[in-house]
């Protein structure tokens, strides 16, 4: 049996052998390349980004990592949270920055005035446009629609399962700022809010009316990327005046456009990072945040693909954030 | 996979009820006494429907929601000068981060300087292959390295080393808790009273109402991803190793007992040996519930396929979604099979010859040897330590995920959603009423009766402290439409589970068929799923129900089929040789005799579909489902998710216990 053993060990000995000799690279060798961009960089250190979950946002990251990566040399720490978890970051060190915060006021009571652990940095340039909207198909079919005192002769056609007899109004994720019930309420709709509960669930409601020429109307909201696939079309509210949405239950007018701004943690504006530089003075319009996440959603580039696609074709953006 | 051995409490006590159940005044049957009971509840509900119902607006608290958004505001404001967070959450957090740190670099994460993990694939895989066949037999040997490649080929390899050695940290912290804590749970009967509340709320627990509060008590990181995947994962091992203790022969232990041996010494070389089996079977269900969290703890950027999945839905892609989805099932296919094989290997190499043993020891040298050799060279050469190709399997999974999604939604919507409005319209509405619009004493006390019919006294007591609770918690609307869908899934569960158990238990070829289908289904992570279920039946209570009744299934499925199997096969031929036809043994013979497996499977199934309320939430069921994620998105709602999570959990447990008490009755 000792001879099998050594055999055996022989054996193996000699395969260990022809595969190291046919070896190839070795794994150090391909650090150099990669790690020499990050040798400027002592200065910028960690960068943790809050990458919240809708694919704006993502774009959003996407850019601002990738240029703290390339051209400032940060070690960028991207972090999948929602906003209520992201902004808890802010005091446990553990999130730097917000890129896309949607109003927020409870969170900016909570964290900015309130705990102190948060400071707004400064808008990103993005209006943010919530309201209700429907399938082209149906616009064209009738157009009068757009205007919400025509909702209720339509009332009956956007009935389901789900609306106990009323017409449907389809909310998304819970986390997204809403106010529907009160204005289906104070607007004397004939319709009940249901609460798809997701924002793949409401993109799917979508997608099926536009295609199957269903009636749908529900929530949603500018920049998206969907909009590049299905044109939505936004159904006119009354007008927003400023105080009009003072008082949560009496709100019958439409959603505010939104001054999309960014947050940062108490810590990381006084740190001096070249980061924080970079987040303060990050800003860009709809059009350049659907470009990248259009390349993302429909191209299926990766995150640092699309921001690199982007990058380069902007430099001159860029370089005016790196001032 | 085998969850049927999660319940094993019905077996002992059945002794208990025994004598109560031989009360001799009993002429009118249960089936007349709850037939009564719906009577009178729907004469009472014509009356007086729609009064009494304690409905709330989705956007309404009550003062109990409140008290929880406060409690929960003063621990995240002094989190910094409590000495509880000084010295013990962030002394807990720091143990864990360091251990999941420490497998990251040695197989996923590049560590130090190096750009790449200390371990490449190669080494990897090679691992993997040679501890299966050492626990297990060179058969799952072979299986595990090719599930391992197969990641590789799928590009998806940094993502599933990952979520193993997430899963690996998470799996190992349970079982230093749980295997201590079964052991004494099967040793004292006093704590096993204690403990078993505190499971059953582990479990029925919706994941999504803690991780918040996680990420505020152990950060954002893999501590909180960890300490979330154990409070869910570690009541399947506390419970099976409990059960295991227990099971072990009172003869056996006596013997050792009078022989001298001290408690330790019975534990050790008596109770623990011989209960090692079932030990390892928990072990097993552990790593499946883990695998069970790896989509979930991605909302808190826990890293590996769970956020791949997460991602791929925000745009949704079907295809990636299921990619990575698919990863995960191999995984746990790889993970249940080699634990099953360790845990009978022992017994099978006691019946093998001699031969084998003798060879088995050098073998084992020798495969070492090479193990080693394949670390070196995954460690040092970049063809064995990053995966080649770039993932071209993964592209064509991908693909061909997408184009049968896009034919399913494309063919078939039309019918579904006319399968979709009779249901609804005809049968879940029309139930759903009848427990949201009636008043709320009167649903109470239809319960209660329920209870007292099925399972007795003790159990009525149970419900009408749950029905209290639920009153409690501010919810009762929303709890009643949960409870009538939920009911509604269970039923198209039983249906299936019955159908398909049968012919299952019936037919080895069908079993080794459907099998790994069943596996699949039940740890394919939902979300998966949700985007073509949604296409074809929209957001609406009823997609939220199939995607419940898809994830619920195969246990039912799993158990009746056991139980048809267990009805022993003389009765059965008995029955050909006296004339009965396949449908009369069906029912009369096989159904009739494995009635408590059926019980077992409903208990299981409705357990199941309750797991599923949450993620019903998400696309559509409104009512407790999306109360939960509500509060886990907003912070005003905080404390109604809360309470939200808590009416779920008080639902499981009535449910439980109702099931578990008609179970001990009818095996009576």
């Amino acid at each position: 049996m000792a001879r099998h053993w050594r055999t055996g060990a022989a054996g193996l000995a000699v395969l260990g052998l022809t595969l190291t000799a046919c070896g190839g690279a070795k794994v150090g060798d391909t650090s150099s390349g990669s790690g020499s961009s990050s040798g400027s960089s002592a200065k910028c250190g960690t960068f943790n980004l809050a990458v919240n979950p809708w694919v704006g946002y993502e774009a959003d990251a996407a850019v601002v990592a990738y240029i703290a990566q390339h051209q400032l040399g940060c070690t960028v720490n991207k972090k999948d949270l929602k906003e209520e978890i992201a902004w808890q970051g802010f005091g446990t060190g553990e999130v730097d920055a917000v890129l896309e915060n949607w109003g927020h006021d409870d969170l900016k009571k909570k964290y900015i005035t309130g705990q102190k652990t948060a400071v707004e940095a400064g808008q990103t340039g993005n209006k943010g446009i919530i309201g209700w909207y429907v399938p082209p198909w149906l616009a064209k079919a009738h157009p009068d629609i757009l205007n919400y005192k025509n909702l209720n002769k339509y009332a009956s056609e956007f009935k389901t399962s789900e609306s106990g007899g009323k017409g449907q109004l389809l909310d998304g994720d819970p986390s997204y700022v809403t106010n529907d019930a009160a204005l289906v309420k104070n607007l004397k709709l004939d319709f009940k809010v249901v609460y798809a509960g997701s924002e793949t669930a409401l993109i799917q409601a979508f997608r099926t009316a536009e295609k199957n020429k269903q009636w749908v109307i529900g929530y949603f909201y500018e920049p998206q990327w969907f909009l590049s696939e299905v044109a939505l079309k936004k159904v006119a509210l009354p007008a927003y005046t400023t105080g009009c949405d003072a008082v949560a239950s009496k709100i019958a007018c439409d959603y505010p456009v939104y001054d999309l701004d960014k947050i940062v943690s108490a810590k990381f504006a006084k740190s001096g990072s070249p980061a924080y530089n970079l987040v303060k003075n990050f800003n860009w319009t709809n059009e350049d945040q659907n470009t990248v996440a259009k390349y993302i959603a429909q191209d299926k580039l990766s995150d640092d693909a699309a921001a690199k696609k982007w990058v380069d074709a902007n430099q001159a953006k860029v370089d005016a954030w790196l001032k | 996979m085998t969850v049927a051995v999660e319940k094993p409490e019905p077996a002992q006590q059945v002794a208990d009820t025994a004598p109560e159940l031989k009360n001799p005044r009993r002429k009118v049957t249960r089936p007349m006494m709850v037939g009564a009971i719906l009577v009178v509840w729907l004469v009472l509900f014509a009356v007086l429907r729609g009064k009494q119902t304690l409905t709330l607006a989705a956007a309404d608290l009550t003062g109990l929601h409140r008290w929880f958004n406060d409690l929960n505001d003063s621990i995240g404001a002094d989190r910094n000068s409590n000495p509880l967070f000084l010295y013990f959450f962030n002394e807990i957090r720091l143990v864990i981060d360091n251990l999941v740190t420490f497998v990251q670099d040695l197989i996923s994460q590049p560590s130090g300087d190096r750009p790449l993990p200390q371990i490449g694939w190669l080494g990897v895989v090679g691992i993997t292959g040679f501890v299966s066949w050492a626990v297990g037999n060179w058969r799952v040997a072979l299986l595990a390295m090719a599930g391992f490649a197969f990641f590789g080929l799928q590009g998806l390899w940094q993502e599933s080393m990952d979520t193993l050695a997430l899963t690996l940290s998470a799996v190992f912290v349970a079982l230093v808790f749980a295997i201590p804590l079964g052991v004494w749970a099967g040793l004292s009967d006093r704590f096993n009273r204690i403990i078993t509340p505190f499971l059953d709320f582990m479990q029925t627990m919706p994941t999504f109402v803690y991780l918040a509060p996680l990420t505020l008590f152990f950060l954002i990181g893999p501590a909180s991803a960890v300490i979330a995947t154990v409070i869910y994962a570690a009541p399947p091992a506390i419970r099976i190793t409990a059960h295991g203790i227990r099971s072990v022969p009172e003869t056996t232990v006596e013997a050792a007992d009078s022989m001298g041996a001290t408690r330790w010494q019975s534990l050790l070389k008596v109770l623990l040996p011989m209960a090692k089996r079932t030990v390892v079977m928990g072990v097993n269900q552990t790593i499946m519930a883990a695998l069970a969290m790896v989509t979930i703890a991605a909302l808190i950027d826990a890293p590996g396929l769970g956020k791949t999945v997460m991602q791929a839905l925000q745009t949704l892609d079907v295809g990636t979604a299921f990619n990575a989805g698919l990863a995960i099932v191999v995984m746990a296919i790889v993970l249940d099979r080699v634990t099953t094989a360790s845990s009978t290997r022992a017994e099978q190499a006691r019946n093998s010859t001699g031969r084998f043993l003798k060879w088995r020891r050098p073998l084992l040298g020798s495969g070492a040897v090479g193990v080693v050799v394949l670390i070196y060279l995954s460690h040092t050469y970049l063809w064995a330590a990053q995966f080649p190709g770039d993932g071209g399997t993964g592209t064509h999974i991908t693909n061909a995920a997408n184009s049968v999604t896009a034919w399913v939604q494309d063919n078939l919507s039309g019918i579904t959603n006319a399968f979709r409005n009779t249901l609804t319209n005809g049968l879940l509405n029309p139930f759903q009423s009848l427990f949201t619009d009636s008043p709320w004493w009167l649903v109470g006390a239809a319960l209660i009766g329920m209870a007292v019919v099925l399972g007795g006294w003790g159990t009525g007591v149970t419900t009408a402290v749950c029905v209290g609770l639920l009153v409690g918690t501010g919810l009762w609307s929303d709890a009643m439409t949960t409870l009538a869908s939920t009911l509604v899934a269970t039923v198209l569960v039983m249906v299936f589970g019955i159908a398909l158990g049968v012919w299952m238990g019936r037919s080895t070829v069908v079993d080794r068929l459907l099998r790994p289908t069943l596996d699949a289904a039940q740890v394919m992570p939902p979300f998966v799923y949700l985007v073509p279920f949604l296409a074809l039946f929209g957001p609406t209570r009823f997609t939220a129900i199939v995607a419940a009744v898809v994830y619920a299934v195969p246990v039912a499925i799993k158990i009746t089929a056991d139980g048809v199997r267990a009805v022993p096969e003389t009765t059965v031929e008995a029955a050909t040789a006296a004339g009965c036809n396949t449908w009369q043994i069906i029912t009369k013979v096989q159904l009739p005799m494995a009635r408590s497996a059926l019980t077992l499977a409903t208990n299981q199934g409705l357990i199941y579909v309750l797991s599923m309320v949450v993620v019903g939430g998400l696309v559509g069921a409104g009512a407790l489902g999306y109360d939960v994620v509500a509060g886990f998105s907003q912070s005003e709602l905080y404390g109604k998710g809360l309470a939200a999570g808590l009416a779920i959990v008080l639902l499981g447990v009535m449910f439980d216990r109702i099931t578990q008490a008609a179970a001990r009755r009818t095996s009576a």
